[in-house]
């Protein structure tokens, strides 16, 4: 899922910039021009698939292809409905189920309609990680999502509210789903949803847009920094008084920045800083959202020092020098007790990792390990704004996960390198360089940040994580 | 003429014993098909809401402050109510009472109760208003009257008539009520005759609604814009003093023999066949609602177009 979300926010940027050049000569549409008429078809799958076309269903990678089925001996009072089978999470074919249902042809017009519907059960209780609609594989543009989705044992009805239905014009992204085992100890389960639909309620009102969850949120950034704007929701009161809130994707806000000519934001909600002060702030159908970004500039980005190695001496694990060997993540979290949050930037393409709330984070590789045998060093850079607190005390654990590649499997080796406060400065980029003392390092799994000894280290940026010879 | 001819073919119906659906069935054999939803037609009294500023003092008075007993109006309701122009006020023709969030005399919300109390007040006819209820969470918009000898046979003797009382709980449906002796809605067997109207796919914090009562000697019909949903008469009222078990504000139950509270009645009465006058008011958390949740965006508005009385 990872991946696929950061992708995501790729796609956005690039083609927000295409967005931008063609806004430009656009022309307004001649009165000739005849629309093509979209179907108004709300139905997904009733008893049977509607109106999809042969090629709808597209599997997330890492999950398991065959997840959903048709079963005919399951429905809403009904003999069919469709089925997933959550694998468990030590299946080779893939550890979670999760796609997209995209119409196979033009899409629809569903601006008449007020929610996504479904009704839904599980073969015991469960909480499922998000479902939605509007992801199409393209620009997304679109999507929606309600997160940790609970199911009982029997059917219930759901409701997915369209935060703004005249956007949905033309939309192929009829819904998308994506169910692990986070909750259920790592066993398989199956889930049902029948009569999956759009539908005009009526009864759904009371729309409270909000960005950054809701929050004033000040923030300093750099020149020439590229912020995305996080937290898009939108909440409705149901018919049945409950309150429901979903995720928004950016472009069904209105953004607005109190000096666009200092900070411009873009329809996907990518803010564009140049100096001084300004505030952003964004509109969804007419409701002003909660919340609001100040940022203030704090001058050039002091970039850290560009690594000037040759590329065949080097295994880049974060750089935008060097291509970079498969990894998991940058952001992975133990929890309990993990604190640590992203607020990772790109000043003028250069891309920094930045940990917030830090109290330990690590950096995964496991699809392959990393093979560093013939690597003699480590080497990062590390910044800390600001100022650096009196009991900085900061370990960069590395870790071999031995010859099952396995973590905690029995035959891991780790090499810890202190960083103490004497090798620091404030906003200042300090180098780490150490030989590598692991002996055994041709499975390298993961390296680990973490404050030792009540270090009270919050927030710092790291760039060019390599090892070389 | 129409009363008399309304009241006739409401008679022959009272007999059935199943009148909501008798109603519908018959009205929908009528050879006009359509349902006779008021019947009275006299203008008797009508505020539109036309005059900017206070509403029109020979009209409405205020009840202010907690209640009388200083506990939220026997509801344990959290607003203060003032007669403020931020609570109340006439604007772009309309009746704007507002629920404000505010430390105000120990109280952390103020809003606004009109009443007509010793300005008007009538026995039978129809009361109608259309009314924009607010869509926050934790509130009790309501439109109702009081029998006018409140204040020498106390409640729930004199009777109370609640044409529209809605809360976010369920944002398709109002309700329309009576209370009165041994049906005030603290007793058992009976509780308050009620009646609630689902809009199915709409919702009433959405747009302006006509909420209105025909009331003769015989019946209460209720009725929302064009819908005649229910319809109340004395043989509604089930509580005989001999079954009747009255719940006293403590909680203590009591009986008929056993009570001693002065002027708690509870033969089951029907008790509206004297004048009543109205109250419009907007109400924060209490029984009904529950406390608005924490977050929720004040202030919250209660719009009334107009109230309209007929005979």
């Amino acid at each position: 899922m990872k991946n696929i979300k950061f992708m995501y926010s790729k796609i956005m940027l690039l083609t927000g910039l295409l967005f931008v050049i063609t806004m430009s000569c656009e022309r307004d549409i001649s009165d000739q021009v005849e629309f093509a008429h979209l179907s108004k078809t709300g139905e997904i799958f009733t008893d049977s698939p509607i109106g999809l076309g042969s090629d709808f269903y597209f599997p997330y990678t890492g999950s398991k292809a065959t997840a959903w089925s048709v079963d005919e001996g399951e429905g809403y009072e009904s003999f069919a409905s469709m089925r997933f089978d959550v694998p468990n999470a030590n299946d080779p074919a893939g550890n979670y189920a999760g796609a997209i249902f995209r119409v196979d042809g033009s899409g629809r017009d569903l601006t008449e309609f007020d929610a996504l519907t479904f009704w839904a059960k599980a073969s015991q209780g469960v909480v499922i990680g998000e479902v939605g609609f509007g992801q199409d594989f393209g620009l997304n543009k679109y999507q929606v999502s309600e997160n940790n989705v609970s199911l009982s044992t029997n059917w219930q009805k759901f409701v997915i509210p369209i935060p703004d239905a005249s956007k949905l014009f033309d939309e192929r992204g009829m819904f998308w789903y994506s169910a692990g085992t986070q909750n259920t100890g790592g066993n398989g389960y199956t889930f049902w949803i029948d009569e999956l639909k759009f539908e005009k309620l009526g009864t759904i009102g009371q729309p409270r847009p909000a960005i950054l969850n809701g929050n004033d949120v000040v923030q300093d950034v750099f020149d020439g920094n590229d912020l995305e704007l996080t937290g898009l929701t939108q909440t409705f009161n149901l018919g049945s008084g409950i309150n429901k809130t979903v995720n928004v994707a950016p472009s069904y806000f209105d953004f607005s920045s109190s000096d666009p000519s200092l900070a411009f934001i873009s329809e996907y909600g990518i803010i564009s800083v140049n100096n001084g002060s300004a505030v952003i702030t964004a509109s969804l159908g007419g409701v002003e959202a909660e919340g609001s970004l100040t940022v203030n500039s704090v001058g050039n980005f002091q970039f850290a020092p560009i690594p000037t190695l040759d590329s065949s001496d080097v295994l880049s694990v974060f750089s935008d020098v060097y291509t970079n060997v498969p990894v998991d993540y940058y952001n992975g979290f133990w929890t309990p007790g993990s604190s640590t949050g992203s607020a990772d930037f790109t000043i003028n393409g250069d891309n920094i990792l930045h940990y917030t709330n830090f109290n330990y984070v690590g950096t995964a590789m496991s699809s392959p390990t990393l093979d560093a045998s013939n690597m003699t060093n480590f080497h990062l850079n590390m910044y800390v704004p600001d100022n650096i607190p009196a009991d900085f005390d900061f370990l960069i654990s590395i870790e071999d996960w031995g010859a099952n590649q396995i973590d905690n499997g029995g035959d891991d080796t780790r090499q810890q390198i202190f960083v103490d406060i004497s090798q620091v400065q404030p906003d200042t980029w300090i180098t780490v360089d150490v030989p590598l003392t692991l002996t055994s390092r041709n499975n390298i799994g993961l390296i680990i940040y973490e404050n030792i000894n009540n270090s009270s280290l919050s927030n710092f940026y790291i760039d060019n994580v390599y090892f070389y010879k | 003429m129409n009363k008399n001819k309304y009241k006739l073919k409401i008679q022959t119906l009272v007999v059935s014993s199943f009148l909501f659906a008798s109603i519908l069935t018959l009205t929908n054999c009528d050879t006009d098909e359509t349902q006779t939803v008021a019947s009275y037609t006299q203008l008797v009294m009508s505020d539109e809401f036309d005059v900017e500023g206070a509403p029109n003092s020979e009209i409405w008075n205020y009840d202010t402050g907690t209640g009388p007993a200083l506990d939220g109006w026997g509801n344990n309701e959290l607003q203060y109510y003032t007669d403020r122009s931020e609570n109340v006020t006439v604007q772009n023709g309309l009746l704007v009472i507002s629920a404000i969030e505010e430390d105000y005399n120990g109280a952390a919300f103020t809003s606004a109760k009109l009443l007509t109390k010793g300005k008007f007040s009538q026995a039978y006819g129809r009361f109608e208003a259309r009314i924009k209820v607010p869509g926050g969470s934790g509130l009790w918009p309501a439109f109702w009257l009081l029998g006018e000898n409140v204040d020498v046979d106390g409640w729930p003797q004199c009777g109370e008539i609640d044409i529209m009382e809605y809360r976010r709980q369920e944002p398709t449906k109002v309700s329309g009520s009576i209370h009165g002796p041994g049906y005030s809605g603290l007793t058992d067997p009976q509780g308050q005759v009620t009646k609630s109207y689902d809009l199915g796919n709409d919702r009433y914090d959405a747009g302006f609604h006509v909420f209105g009562i025909e009331w003769s000697p015989d019946y209460i019909n209720y009725y929302i814009d064009d819908v005649l949903y229910n319809q109340i008469t004395p043989s509604d009222i089930e509580v005989t003093p001999a079954d009747a078990v009255y719940i006293l504000n403590d909680g203590v139950a009591a009986t008929a023999d056993t009570e001693a509270i002065p002027g708690t009645d509870i033969t089951g009465d029907w008790v509206f066949n004297k004048p009543f006058y109205i109250i419009i008011n907007l109400a924060v958390g209490g029984n009904f609602p529950g406390n608005p949740d924490s977050g929720e965006t004040f202030p919250q508005n209660m719009l009334v177009d107009y109230v309209r009385v007929y005979k």
